[in-house]
């Protein structure tokens, strides 16, 4: 068997893996791997300006080509920069591989300088984390890794390696399949949960589907069942932040998503249903709101992979743990075997055209000023025949690009759900651009977010990525502003974005083309010069500096009181509410 | 505002694990992260080829907490298997402790006369204290710490519980 130095082996399993790029940035604990990767045929490293840019580069790579998307960065602040992006890809189930430099084995635990004890960080952020002691178990280990992180509940596993262990050589044969002796996640679901839940759906007057990013990540397949199954159910279909474009919001059967900024639609039908089948979803409190109001009538089925997802939050009827793409096709088969047909679901769908005529997602007109949702609009439409992903940065830009983009397809749409992590979307943007070449990749973004990753504008000019970054500039950080508006009777504090840079200097600076739209005439002909130019585009688009996020459930509201514009704002709150998160 | 607080059941948890390091940093840690409760944790290597060791864990919390607690230890890569023995039929708890007693006179035959009640063993002797050894369910260690405090109790070491499930395995 060759001897090969643990770099070298560490740089054969990510080929053997069909690693093709990672995301990284060098120092003293990882030039060995470095070095390993010099000119390397295959591997494509992308030189982030910022370890935290590289996970997000990472994950919006994972989420918009299915893959795992890979990080390597130096010990100590190398790996205290990646443990957003961990925390943030273990929240959204996003599966990742994190390679940190360590300092050498002997040196651990002498405060070595830029040690840091990664596995101790991120031990409850990461879905598995190793330190690896001895070149001869890096091939395993990283197999191990990889098969963690993309199975199951995907999430980020970090692998956290010893300079000396880098250098060190050992026999390498690559490793067979991994058949793990205590992590064996359970796919398919037992036939007798998928007969019950048949019965139940079909038994159902009001019934729901309830989706989440759970159905994004078990593959495009599962998107192509859950469309099925809701075309042979007749049923409607909302869904979480993180699971749209799983149902293509075009269909006639999509409600819109529910939840804090969802629809009222979707609320409401949430509300009244009787049957609620949710499948890849959380129930997570920004869905639910006051939970002792949530779906108070109805039975539910909760289809996920993860155990610990189910009955956390809301007790469910008929708990079903498998593969959201799995068990969906389990029940189309079983749905076709019992015979059964669409059920008449008239009234009920009577009842929810009643509810969409409310046009819950309307918004004023624009004045002077561009509204910030006009402008999400306007892209959307413009963008379409292209093949277009999106990505946001976390505020109102975020929930009004999830109301007003509309998308029909899964992998589309990256934003940081669970964590809600500001200095996300750029970055994912640039991941996202590179597993996806052809793509329309644009980053709709915020004026106070942009700037946590801002200098990730100079990767994108490295590697020329034409990524496009759309900026709602309200010159506040608009989400915060808001709930001071309604709980703190407007009283602004530090919610006002100070001493903006000239975000169109800034672009040319880096070498991007910059674009400013001031005025509601310019916004079409600026998107589409943004869309038209080659290369990177910044745009910073002057949005109305006021305006707020409808429709709204107030923190520990129901989902039936629904605040729809802003004349329902009272500008306080008790203390209990102000409490909640 | 007031937090609101709920009623709590006891249960007594052992889990299988691959005897790694730092297994015992992620169950515990898992424990204060999600804000559970450990009352008692034992853990030792249980197989001949030191590939596993068992954590007994004593906790308490609502029973639908409970739960969430068994999924998020089935839910970490190195756990084989998690099993309430609460929930699983009569089983067995125990635990050792060492008590140590100052006491000369009157007191120090009392001690010694409810030690034997207790069939605590003496462990080692001065002529002004002793050590006792006791093992049993926790209700009994405590009963005697109870009544080992009037008596000069000076210092007390516990194991914490180890269990298993009675009958066939
Ligand atoms: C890293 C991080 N810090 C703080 C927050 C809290 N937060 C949520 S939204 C928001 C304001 C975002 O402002 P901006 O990016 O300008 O977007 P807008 O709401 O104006 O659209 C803040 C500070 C967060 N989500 N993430």
């Amino acid at each position: 068997m060759a001897e090969m130095s643990g770099a070298d082996i560490l740089v054969q399993c990510l080929v053997d893996l069909g690693v093709e790029v990672v995301f990284g940035y060098p120092g003293g604990a990882v030039l060995p791997i470095y070095d390993a990767l010099y000119n390397h045929p295959t591997i494509k490293h992308v030189l982030v300006r910022h370890e935290q840019g590289a996970t997000h580069m990472a994950e919006g790579y994972a989420r918009s080509t299915g893959k795992p998307g890979v990080v390597l960065v130096t010990s100590g602040p190398g790996a205290t920069n990646a443990v957003t992006g961990i925390t943030d890809a273990l929240m959204d189930s996003i599966p990742m591989i994190v390679i940190t430099g360590q300092v050498g084995t002997s040196l651990i635990g002498s405060d070595a300088f830029q040690e840091a004890d990664t596995v101790g960080i991120t031990r409850h952020c990461s879905k598995h984390n190793y330190l690896v002691k001895s070149p001869g178990r890096l091939a395993h280990v990283i197999h191990e890794a990889f098969h963690i992180a993309t199975t199951g509940r995907p999430g980020p596993v970090v692998i956290d390696i010893p300079k000396d262990v880098q250098v060190a050589s050992a026999p390498f044969e690559k490793p067979g399949a991994i058949a793990h002796a205590s992590y064996r996640p359970q796919v398919k679901a037992p036939a007798a949960d998928i007969a019950a839940a048949i019965d139940m759906i079909a038994k159902a007057k009001q019934p729901v589907f309830y989706t989440g990013g759970g159905v994004i990540n078990a593959g495009p397949e599962a998107s192509a069942a859950l469309r099925e199954l809701v075309e042979l159910t007749g049923a409607p279909v909302t869904s979480t932040l993180m699971g749209l474009g799983a149902f293509p919001a075009s269909s006639d059967k999509w409600l819109g998503m529910l939840g804090m900024h969802g629809t009222y639609e979707a609320n409401w039908t949430m509300n009244q249903a009787d049957l609620v089948i949710c499948v890849g979803a959380r129930f997570d409190d920004r869905v639910t709101g006051r939970l002792n109001a949530f779906a108070p009538n109805s039975k539910k089925i909760h289809i996920d992979i993860d155990r610990s997802s189910i009955n956390k939050i809301v007790l469910v009827d008929l708990p079903i743990i498998a593969d959201a793409g799995s068990a969906l096709a389990d029940l189309i088969a079983a749905w076709k075997a019992a015979g059964h047909q669409a059920q008449d679901l008239s009234g009920w769908w009577k009842q929810i055209e009643d509810w969409r005529k409310v046009n819950s997602l309307a918004y004023p007109a624009d004045t002077d000023e561009i509204m910030p949702q006009h402008a999400i609009a306007e892209l959307f439409g413009a963008t379409r025949g292209k093949d277009v992903i999106i990505t946001t940065e976390v505020g109102q830009h975020q929930m009004w690009a999830a109301q007003h983009f509309h998308f029909d397809d899964p992998n589309k749409w990256l934003t940081s759900g669970g964590l809600g992590t500001m200095g996300y979307g750029f970055p994912a943007a640039i991941g996202a651009q590179m597993g996806n070449p052809d793509s329309l990749v644009v980053c709709i973004a915020g004026d106070a977010s942009v700037q946590m990753n801002i200098q990730e504008l100079g990767t994108a000019s490295q590697y020329r990525l034409p990524v496009k970054l759309f900026i709602l500039n309200n010159e506040y950080m608009g989400m915060v502003r808001q709930w001071q508006e309604l709980t703190y009777e407007s009283r602004y504090s530090n919610s006002y974005s100070d001493s903006l840079p000239d975000f169109v200097k800034l672009a040319e600076a880096y070498g991007w083309t910059g674009i400013r739209i001031e005025n509601p005439d310019d916004l079409e002909s600026g998107i589409a010069k943004m869309i038209a130019t080659p290369g990177p585009v910044l745009v910073d688009c002057r949005v109305a500096k006021l305006s707020n996020c409808f429709p709204m459930i107030p923190s520990g509201a129901s989902h039936t009181e629904m605040l729809l514009d802003p004349s329902q704002v009272s500008g306080t709150m008790a203390d209990e509410a102000k409490a909640l998160v | 505002m007031h937090i609101a607080e709920e009623q709590n059941e006891r249960h007594v948890l052992s889990i299988t694990v691959t005897n790694e390091a730092g297994i015992l940093a992620r169950v515990a840690g898992m424990f204060t992260a999600r804000g559970y409760n450990i009352d008692s944790l034992t853990v030792a290597d249980i197989s001949p080829d030191h590939q596993l060791s068992r954590i007994t864990i004593v906790t308490n919390g609502a029973p639908h907490m409970i739960d969430q607690i068994i999924a998020q230890l089935d839910r970490l890569v190195p756990v084989h298997k998690v099993t309430d023995l609460t929930d699983n039929g009569p089983f067995v708890e125990r635990e050792l402790a060492l008590v140590k007693v100052n006491g000369i006179g009157e007191a120090r035959i009392e001690a010694l006369r409810i030690a034997d009640i207790f069939r605590a063993k003496v462990v080692d002797t001065t002529t002004e204290s002793f050590i006792f050894e006791l093992t049993g369910p926790t209700d009994k260690i405590n009963t005697f710490i109870t009544l080992m405090r009037e008596l000069g109790l000076v210092e007390i070491g516990r194991t914490g519980i180890v269990g298993m499930v009675r009958g066939k395995g």
